[in-house]
């Protein structure tokens, strides 16, 4: 326990270096800009279809519950209201964190930790390249752009689809118009700047425990499976607990 | 630093200097007590058998790794400080290519350059065209690493250690896995290299045509130690039985040798 313990401190330290590292080359972010494209189309582009289909779902099924459980007490008028904080302010963010972790975190270890294997990143550092600078740094920027992106579109389908099943759910039936009357009234700008606040921290932290333990791997090809499965589970479990306190912070 | 694109592999050679470097994993010792010395410009040859710890020894040489003792010195530059790899320029031919998969031949060459910023786009294509065309590989240049074969990954690799214009290559079994004419191929391109640009060549290999026919001393390993240090000339005259089974090693399967090997426990 206590030797877990000191390895997780090491691996703590060790990413806070590496993020360091990658900060000290900030000035070349100008040059890295067709790096920095590549790595937003891989982390945002290519997560985009599975966030609106789900984030979409989520809504429906928010809408449909709390429509079934709300009708009790007459209270339907103020689904708007429920799907829209929700989404907002928890599931977008951590939905949409979990599915980068997924599609793009999952690629990122993968590529880094074959790239180590392979010896690709000592040739890196004996061609006197820091692997932060062009395999980290571009990446964190990539997530910091995409992440915002990512959620606001997942609060868009997942309102919507809320919206849908509350005009053409029986007993539910409120129109739309109400629906985002409602949605709109109790809602203010700073929920959903919280959201996407949560949502950057979320996507930062998921990219560095990502590149790090994909940096760090040792051993032969085997590895490389292993090292993905541990960035998936490290990166989810940071999701949830960072959503606890940083929810209890913006409170 | 400008790009002369006249001859563009120019400069000043270095020397190398191994003190007294022990190397261990856990409480593995791999490298025991190994001190030689690479002079300005040389040809020096490592041979040994497979697990002597060549590799680890170049890890040390070029920095990748620190030795748990003893030191490296490169021009008279700890090789372990970071910063060494700003003052002499070193090339390392890995043993397995350790080319970016991700990027195109043509891309693997021209980073160094880029990263660097050494010249602008069109010195840089005229440094990576001639760095191919060295090595006979202007065809390759729009490949994959993927879609080429073992010997040609190898060029590539080495076309990359040289678009670094480096003072000093280290080649990591050049030869390993190529037909006896490529590693002909290649040998003729270290000698050749040296002629042309005035490098100083570190080779581990376990070529024995490579080594006899171009190394000015070759230094054979085993287990971890210096068996000798001396010339080709000096080599094939030399008598120690252990020294003449590594070279000539006599296949007899009436008494095989892998009856006698034992496990060697540290
Ligand atoms: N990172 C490492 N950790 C533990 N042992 C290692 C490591 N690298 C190499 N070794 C051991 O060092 C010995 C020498 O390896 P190496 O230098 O690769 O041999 P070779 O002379 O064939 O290049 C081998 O027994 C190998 O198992
Ligand atoms: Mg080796």
């Amino acid at each position: 326990m206590l030797k877990r313990f000191v390895l997780f401190c090491e691996n703590f330290g060790a990413a806070l270096i590496m993020l360091a590292n990658s900060a000290r080359h900030l000035k070349t972010l100008p040059r890295q800009f067709s790096r920095f494209i590549d790595q937003c189309y891989l982390i945002g582009y290519t997560t985009m279809p599975i966030v609106t289909i789900l984030s979409f779902f989520i809504g429906s099924v928010l809408a449909l519950q709390s429509g079934y459980s709300m009708e009790n007490f007459g209270a339907n008028q103020f689904i708007g209201t429920l799907v829209g904080l929700s989404m907002a302010r928890e599931l977008g963010p951590v939905m949409v964190a979990i599915l980068v972790t997924g599609r793009a975190g999952s690629a990122i270890t993968a590529e880094l930790a074959s790239m180590n294997v392979y010896q690709e990143i000592d040739a890196l550092k004996t061609m006197n390249i820091p692997p932060e600078r062009i395999l980290v740094l571009p990446r964190l920027v990539a997530v910091l752009f995409m992440m915002p992106v990512l959620s606001m579109v997942a609060n868009l389908c997942g309102w919507y689809g809320g919206a849908i099943v509350c005009q053409y759910t029986q007993f539910i039936s409120v129109d739309t118009q109400s629906y985002f009357a409602a949605l709109k009234r109790y809602m203010n700008f700073k929920d959903i700047l919280d959201g996407l606040m949560k949502a950057e921290v979320f996507g930062f932290v998921v990219v560095t425990i990502c590149c790090h333990i994909g940096l760090t791997v040792r051993g032969g090809p085997r590895e490389i499976g292993a090292a993905v499965t541990n960035a998936i589970v490290t990166s989810l479990i940071f999701i949830l607990v960072l959503d606890y306190f940083i929810t209890m912070a913006l409170l | 630093m400008p790009a002369d694109t006249a001859n563009p592999f120019t400069g000043t050679t270095v020397g190398i200097s191994v003190e007294n470097v022990n190397k261990s994993y856990g409480n593995v010792n791999v490298l025991r007590d190994i001190s030689l010395d690479v002079k300005p410009g040389e040809i020096f040859c490592i041979m040994g058998p497979s697990g002597s710890g060549k590799t680890v020894l170049l890890k040390q040489i070029v920095g990748l790794e620190k030795p748990t003792s003893g030191r490296v010195l490169i021009d008279n530059f700890d090789a372990s400080d970071p910063e060494t790899r700003t003052k002499v320029h070193l090339a390392f031919v890995f043993q397995a290519g350790a080319l970016f998969n991700s990027l195109s031949v043509y891309d693997n060459l021209a980073l160094y350059p880029r990263e660097h910023r050494l010249g602008d786009e069109n010195s840089i294509r005229e440094r990576v065209r001639h760095a191919l065309s060295i090595l006979s590989l202007e065809k390759a240049a729009d490949k994959m690493p993927s879609e080429l074969s073992g010997g040609m990954k190898k060029r590539v690799a080495i076309a990359r250690a040289l678009v670094m214009e480096p003072q000093l290559l280290v080649y990591d079994e050049p030869t390993a896995e190529l037909d006896p004419i490529l590693s002909a191929t290649i040998s003729e391109i270290i000698a050749t290299l040296r002629e042309q640009i005035a490098v100083t060549s570190l080779v581990v290999t376990h070529d024995r045509a490579l080594a006899l026919g171009i190394a000015d001393r070759i230094a054979i390993i085993m287990d971890g130690r210096i068996r000798t240090i001396s010339t080709a000339q000096e080599l094939k005259h030399n008598t120690e039985p252990i020294i003449t089974d590594f070279m000539n090693p006599v296949i007899d399967p009436k008494n095989p040798r892998f009856r006698k090997l034992e496990p060697n426990n540290e």
